[in-house]
């Protein structure tokens, strides 16, 4: 507010400051048409226009001076009239200015200077203080933000620190919870083990009590039982042999039998873990050989480039193994083969993995290929199948188309009866003569089944004179057989004599019964044959 | 299937000799010998004191009696029927009595584990070996019965003692690296020891017949530890049963493991089959329930049962065992291997009505057993890869690699399975009530 005032009293006194630079300002034009002088126009409106109108009278003298003079003096009395506020005026009489309202008018003139003046060093103390006051705020207000900026930091510094003393609280919760489960756990431990040396102290008390008992008893009873053994008579030994001296001797071959009998444990350990271990070995031996035969590149099925070097590589590096390989198989208990040999197979193992890996990548893309292949390869055989079946047509046409034109000849050419009945003549003899080369077939086939029939009913009548010579002769040796074992040696001869009525007997049996069966097969025989014929 | 009449017996004392022709058994104060063909009875003696404790020598010459109350052990003779042997442990008790392998000396083990005391049948000798430790398994023989060992305990430490059979020399004697040992048991082919501790620690060491260590073995720490531990018949493999469900298999050349056996609660692997055994109760018309119907024909009580095979995933039943008990009923108790190596039989106590077999060439579940009551005894037939079974009722069931059958004895009044055993030419079957024995011959080939 003061401030406010201030500025409007500034202002005021300004204007009224002003009102001389003012009227020296507007009245410039007037003056300097009155006086004919000019104002510098910087002295106009600069603040030092108001210290210079503290320098005024010295150097508005000169101005007054020009201002007012002796011709002009009515003129600046009725202007002064005119401008000035208080109601003094000036009153001109007789041409000639009194005094005394001119200095009252100077006296109050200079007293508002005065005024003005002082409310102006007032004002500018005032500014003064208001612009320290302002530097003041300003400063503080900075201060203040930088606080506060300070504060916001450590404020977010003091929740971070809490964050994270929030998780130490976490993790040492679990932590005790776990420790806590610990406790537990080792405390039920402790219960069960304290029952367990209860009841073990608890029983050895009982034992010694009762022994105390026992003891008791034991001096109070005079009849002490001896120990003894009554027995009918002494029984030997298990294994029969005589009972022997304890001597020293005795106690090294004791000795010597249980050491004896650790080495025998040992030796047949040592044994199997021999054969088990030459047994993998040889295991590993074939897989590492099937891998290398897996391997080398002898299959000509198609694979890309890149498998084929290191395929290569695998089968050159097989030949190596397998000249390594008789080499192992001498050194078996030597650790570096040993080492040698699980390095390899490991080799094997991951080339065979990585090939295996790469034919399938190959196979999957080979499907995709052959799948779109599919498709082209049956297109084209489409096609193809398609212009066969045109040709085919085409042929088919042509052939009918011929066939036609041909009955249409046949039919629409004009033969005469004679020509009519020598082609038909010559039809049947050609028929016949087809007939005839037929039949002739037909009787030298027949001839030669008959030849064929009679070769297998000899063939089978010989096979049953033999089955039944080689029957008879068993039975001739199991008579003899029987015979040697028997007292009665002379019914060998009518034995022997048997067979042979019994082979005519036989013969007469057996023919009818193999006629049939001849038949039956010459049957079968000659079905076979027409059917071949066919 | 043929099954045998029944016989009496006490206190589950009923063994057959080892060469397979007598069988043996216990009424009370009698021990009746039957030939097991025919099943008569061949001799008959008459002991002192109800019988405690029945053995065979191993050439099925001689039988041992061990009457624990009386501290006496009486030794019949089957060749001489008339001699006699009776042997007096006097004031000082006795615990236990083992023959030793060559059949000639009796081992008795004191009250309070005072010592064992070596009596001999050939010779006046009686040898005395001091401070014997009393655990699960203190004592076994090597199987060519050339050596035994034994564990001892002196000042709060385990010692181990291999003495020489034939003249019950000490070979050697060396510290044992257990804290508390538990048992110990020599591998088939005689050169390999296997010592456990108890189950306060896992540990398994195996020392060599010399005494060296050759390896120890542990899985993990505070837990319970080691429950049961056999060796394959080819000592190829030690299978070692934990507290932690699992079994863990050695192998003999490194002593390492190969592979652990789990039994989770589900099981999802598909190569597995499992048999659940599911009872058909008999359909019963009115009109046949008649007195003699009753009586004769049993099968009226006796629920048939079947095995049906569930499909995967199949839950296994499980008992939570009581944390607060000492020997929680939770881990793996029993391992048996199959003669051929092929198999291995497990149970787990927490399961206990279910019975697991492992194959060993792949090294994978084969098969799991579920039966309507906890399994109380299973044996493998000394020749075949056919297991047998019983679970407290009144049937027998066999597993073989073909499949599983459910047989029901049938005999009068109920027979309670409750343990059986292999004959050892593996043709037949010993079951055992709690009161009465029967024979059951078995077939050749088994099928589902």
């Amino acid at each position: 507010m003061r401030h406010h005032v201030g500025h409007v009293w500034f202002r005021q006194a300004l204007i009224m400051g002003s009102a001389f630079s003012f009227v020296f300002c507007t009245d410039t034009k007037e003056l300097s048409s009155i006086s004919g002088i000019s104002m510098s126009p910087s002295r106009q409106n600069s603040h030092h226009s108001l210290h210079s109108t503290m320098a005024l009278p010295k150097t508005s003298y000169s101005v007054l001076s020009a201002f007012c003079t002796e011709e002009n003096i009515s003129q600046c009395i009725a202007y002064i009239n005119q401008v000035h506020y208080k109601g003094m005026s000036l009153e001109s009489k007789s041409g000639n200015l009194s005094t005394v309202p001119v200095l009252n008018l100077l006296y109050e003139v200079l007293q508002l200077q005065r005024r003005a003046q002082r409310a102006l060093h007032e004002l500018e103390t005032q500014q003064l203080m208001n612009g320290s006051d302002l530097e003041h705020l300003q400063h503080s207000n900075c201060r203040l933000k930088d606080q506060l900026e300070h504060t916001r930091r450590e404020n977010s510094g003091l929740h971070e620190g809490e964050r994270q003393l929030q998780l130490k609280i976490k993790t040492l919760h679990n932590c005790l919870k776990s420790e806590k489960e610990e406790v537990q756990k080792l405390q039920s431990i402790i219960s069960s083990r304290a029952s367990q040396y209860n009841h073990d102290t608890k029983r050895k008390e009982r034992e010694c009590t009762k022994l105390k008992e026992r003891l008791n008893q034991l001096l109070v009873d005079k009849r002490d039982k001896k120990l003894s053994i009554e027995i009918s008579n002494y029984v030997g030994r298990s294994d029969g042999k005589r009972g022997l001296w304890k001597t020293g001797k005795m106690e090294a071959r004791h000795e010597g039998e249980m050491y004896r009998a650790l080495l025998s444990d040992y030796e047949t350990r040592q044994r199997s873990l021999m054969m088990e271990n030459s047994e993998l070995k040889k295991v590993l031996q074939h897989m590492k050989k099937d891998m290398i035969a897996i391997l080398s590149p002898k299959k000509p099925c198609v694979q890309p480039e890149p498998a084929d070097d290191s395929l290569e590589q695998a089968g050159s590096e097989g030949e190596e193994e397998t000249g390594d390989c008789s080499r192992e198989s001498l050194e078996q208990s030597c650790e570096r083969a040993r080492e040698q040999l699980t390095k390899s197979i490991r080799l094997q193992w991951r080339k065979l993995k990585s090939h295996v890996e790469r034919l399938d990548s190959q196979a999957s893309l080979v499907a995709c290929q052959e799948r779109e292949g599919d498709e082209m390869m049956s297109r084209k055989e489409h096609e193809d199948e398609m212009q066969r079946m045109r040709l085919d047509l085409q042929q088919c046409k042509e052939f009918i188309h011929m066939q036609q034109q041909l009955l249409q000849q046949q039919l629409s050419s004009p033969c005469d009866e004679e020509t009519a009945a020598l082609l038909n003549d010559c039809y049947t003899l050609e028929e016949k003569e087809r007939l005839k080369e037929e039949w002739r077939l037909f009787s030298e086939q027949k001839r030669n089944f008959e030849r064929e029939r009679k070769n297998f009913t000899e063939a089978a009548i010989r096979l049953g004179h033999e089955r039944k010579a080689f029957e008879e002769d068993r039975a001739a040796w199991l008579k003899t057989q029987f015979s040697n074992m028997t007292p009665f040696v002379d019914r060998k001869r009518p034995a022997l004599s048997e067979p042979h009525s019994a082979l005519a007997v036989s013969e007469s049996r057996l023919t009818p019964h193999h006629c049939y069966a001849i038949h039956h097969v010459q049957k079968k025989g000659l079905k076979c044959k027409f059917h071949n014929m066919k | 299937m043929n099954f045998s009449e029944v016989f009496k017996q006490s206190n589950q004392l009923c063994k057959v000799s080892p060469d397979g022709k007598y069988l043996a058994t216990c009424v009370q104060y009698r021990l009746v010998v039957r030939d097991f063909n025919s099943l008569q009875i061949v001799h008959l003696y008459t002991c002192l004191d109800q019988v405690m404790h029945m053995e065979w020598s191993s050439d099925s010459l001689f039988i041992l009696c061990a009457m624990y109350k009386r501290g006496l052990v009486q030794v019949w003779s089957l060749e001489q029927p008339d001699w006699h042997c009776k042997i007096d442990e006097g004031s000082i008790g006795l615990v236990s009595s083992r023959w030793s392998p060559d059949g000639r000396h009796v081992l008795n083990t004191t009250e309070f584990n005072l010592r064992v005391t070596v009596w001999s049948l050939c010779t006046k000798a009686v040898s005395y070996i001091k401070y014997p430790k009393a655990c699960q398994k203190g004592v076994d023989f090597t199987a060519d019965g050339r050596y035994m060992a034994l564990a001892e305990r002196r000042e709060c430490k385990d010692y181990i003692s291999v003495f020489v059979c034939d003249d019950w020399h000490l070979l050697r004697h060396f510290e044992s690296e257990t804290q508390d040992l538990a048992g110990l048991e020599w591998s088939p082919n005689c050169c390999v020891l296997a010592v456990w501790d108890n189950c306060l620690e896992y540990k398994i060491l195996l020392y060599s017949l010399d005494g060296r260590l050759l390896s120890s073995y542990s899985a993990y720490e505070w837990s319970l530890g080691i429950k049961s531990v056999t060796w394959s018949p080819s000592s190829q493999f030690l299978a070692v049963g934990s507290y932690d469900e699992k079994v863990r298999i050695l192998n003999h050349i490194t002593w390492k493991k190969i592979t652990e056996f789990e039994h989770p609660t589900t099981i999802i692997n598909t190569k597995a089959v499992v048999f659940k055994e599911v009872e058909k109760r008999p359909v019963v018309g009115s009109e046949d329930l008649s007195i003699h119907q009753l009586t004769v024909d049993n099968s009226l009580f006796s629920t048939q049962s079947k095995y049906e095979i569930t499909q995967l995933p199949a839950q296994v039943p499980v008992i939570k065992p009581d944390p607060d008990r000492a020997n929680p009923k939770i881990g793996i108790s029993a391992l048996a291997f199959s003669a051929d190596n092929r198999f291995l039989a497990t149970k787990n106590d927490n399961m206990p009505q279910s019975l697991w077999v492992w194959d060993m060439l792949r090294l994978s579940l084969l098969a799991v057993l579920e039966q309507t009551a906890p399994v109380r005894c299973f044996v493998w037939d000394p020749h075949r890869p056919r297991l047998a079974l019983c679970t407290g009722n009144t049937k027998v069931y066999l597993w073989s690699p073909a499949g599983c059958v459910s047989v029901n004895v049938p005999v009068e009044g109920s027979f309670q399975v409750q343990s059986l055993f292999w004959h050892c030419s593996g043709s037949s079957l010993v079951l055992l009530s709690k009161e009465h024995i029967c024979l059951c011959y078995v077939e050749a080939e088994e099928e589902k």
